[in-house]
């Protein structure tokens, strides 16, 4: 165990902001990337519910 | 065997391939997910701390195997273009074009880690060190690639002149490399080494090795769920995407 | 009738060029004007310090003939794509690899290699000894071409593209990296006393490799913008 107290762990010998900056940022990086595809894949889904709708209309 | 090559052939279109990749995405995003907290793990709690940096130096478990992703995923991003090239296959170019955003993030973060580490360690956020100026130029080939790719109309041709695009990128990619170190050296005073990286504990290895493989995991995870979205998005006129059930069908 | 060797369907292709571009003088102009303009900026952005001005003229005059190859590129496919000659070219019996070695000959004749020959003035400005000069000249002569190689690719590639021009840039710039800094690193060894040989050699190869790649890669950069 490299941490006695939760205090120290946070504070990473003082390099808080450099260490927590980068690991959150790339945390945040990925989850964006997750929304973003969901969202992808629900708009191509609706598009392709419209191009069925307007081929049964045609139909 | 005949009937294995057949078999291979069959994913190459995208309707089996489209089910394949919904099959596989959760397995290797699972993968990524256990394999992230196995680092993270050793990144925070098995680690020791360094004797020069102290905890800043914990960055490198994000920040090399973001930089190993970001080339490595180029590489097989070309590596599929060529296949698209070569083969007249649609779903290799659909790849490749699902693998550039991920790459271009993991190339970001290895410039935005790295930045974060320089600061505390060699007092500079940017230091024109080797490493990071190459990520940098792979970071623009990245935005290249989609750019051209986004600005042509006919997705086909974008495919083809995006892939052409790729191809020379990655023969580029060691001469560039190999430029901006020799640049580096010959400007000794304006720099820093920052590949001098400190003696390489074998816990420190491990977790950088696992937590590459947790990206690497996670980066065909969204690969996969990436080119399915393509897939839908370009054959939404076909059958087979409106026969889909989870298009309403 | 005999079909034309390679050569010679080369060098007619570049006469042709060149002679378009003799009728449109303006245009070369640019390119030039603009090195001549770029080059005069940096010193009214940064003093007229001698000895400052002497330190960065290399990377300021070889970063300058860069842009100026670059702006030019536009100019390389895209008037005969959108008449039609392109295609013609394409359809020609002399490989397309050749027809689009001769634009890219002519290309550089007209953008590039006037630009060797403007920098030594260039260079008097920034106060470079006469030997640096020379060295200046001859890592453009080897430079530029490269240049006009490589961008040849982003200017087939981006061929009736929306925002071309600019997408250009991005597309052709990293590629440029290499050539820039063999480029400038030999005009700086010159200038801190040391030889610039090895500098130029890795330019060289730079340039034998674009030679025996870019051509191809354009070629094939054309068929897939006129499919």
């Amino acid at each position: 165990m490299n941490w006695t107290a939760a205090g120290e762990f946070f504070s990473m010998g003082g390099y808080a902001f450099y260490v927590w900056g980068s690991f959150l940022v790339t945390a945040a990086c990925i989850v964006a990337e997750v929304l973003l595809l969901r969202a992808r894949r629900r708009q191509a889904l609706a598009r392709v519910r419209a191009e069925r709708i307007r081929h049964e209309a045609k139909a | 065997m005949d009937t294995g090559l057949i078999q291979w052939f069959r994913y190459a279109s995208p309707q089996s391939f489209y089910r394949l990749a919904g099959r596989m995405a959760p397995w290797f995003a699972w993968l990524a997910a256990l394999s992230a907290a196995a680092g993270l793990w050793i990144a925070f709690f098995v680690a020791p701390t360094d004797a020069q940096q102290g905890e800043s130096y914990r960055i490198i478990f994000v920040h090399v195997p973001a930089s190993w992703m970001s080339m490595f995923l180029y590489l097989v991003m070309a590596g599929w273009a060529g296949l698209g090239l070569a083969f007249n296959t649609r779903l290799s170019a659909m790849m490749a074009h699902a693998i550039a955003p991920t790459g271009a993030m993991f190339a970001f973060l290895s410039l935005w880690t790295g930045a974060l580490w320089g600061r505390p360690t060699w007092g500079a956020y940017w230091v024109w060190d080797a490493r990071l100026t190459s990520e940098l130029v792979l970071f623009f080939l990245y935005l290249g690639y989609m750019a051209l790719h986004a600005a042509i109309d006919d997705p086909r041709r974008g495919d083809r002149a995006a892939a052409v695009l790729a191809l020379v990128g990655a023969i580029n990619v060691p001469i560039i490399y190999f430029s901006v170190q020799w640049w580096n050296t010959l400007h000794q005073g304006a720099s820093v080494s920052l590949t001098r990286s400190p003696s390489m504990a074998a816990t420190m290895l491990a977790g950088m090795l696992v937590m590459a493989f947790a990206f690497w995991m996670y980066s065909i995870a969204a690969a996969l769920a990436r080119v399915r979205a393509i897939m839908l998005e370009r054959e939404a006129h076909m059958e087979w995407t409106q026969a889909l059930q989870e298009s309403g069908a | 009738m005999s079909l034309p060797s390679s050569s010679a369907a080369c060098g007619g292709i570049v006469q042709r060029d060149l002679r378009l571009a003799a009728r449109r003088k303006s245009e070369p102009l640019f390119t030039l004007g603009f090195f001549v303009l770029v080059a005069t900026l940096f010193p009214l952005g940064l003093g007229p310090e001698a000895d400052l001005l002497r330190r960065i003229a290399p990377g300021v005059l070889w970063v300058a003939a860069l842009l100026a190859s670059m702006l030019s590129l536009g100019r390389m496919f895209a008037a005969d794509y959108d008449d039609g000659t392109l295609e013609q070219m394409a359809l020609a019996p002399v490989p397309l690899v050749v027809t689009v070695g001769g634009k890219i000959a002519a290309h550089w004749l007209v953008s590039g290699l006037p630009l060797v020959l403007v920098s030594p003035l260039l260079a008097l400005q920034y106060g470079l000894p006469a030997d640096v000069i020379a060295q200046l000249m001859l890592s453009l002569l080897i430079g530029t071409p490269a240049l006009s190689l490589v961008g040849a690719i982003g200017a087939a590639l981006t061929l009736g593209v929306r925002a071309g021009g600019v997408l250009v840039a991005l597309l052709v710039l990293p590629l440029y990296v290499p050539t820039l800094i063999f480029g400038a690193g030999a005009v700086d060894a010159g200038l801190a006393g040391l030889s610039a040989v090895p500098n130029l050699s890795l330019l060289g190869a730079c340039l034998i490799l674009a030679l025996v790649f870019a051509p191809l890669a354009a070629a094939a950069a054309i068929r897939i913008a006129l499919e």
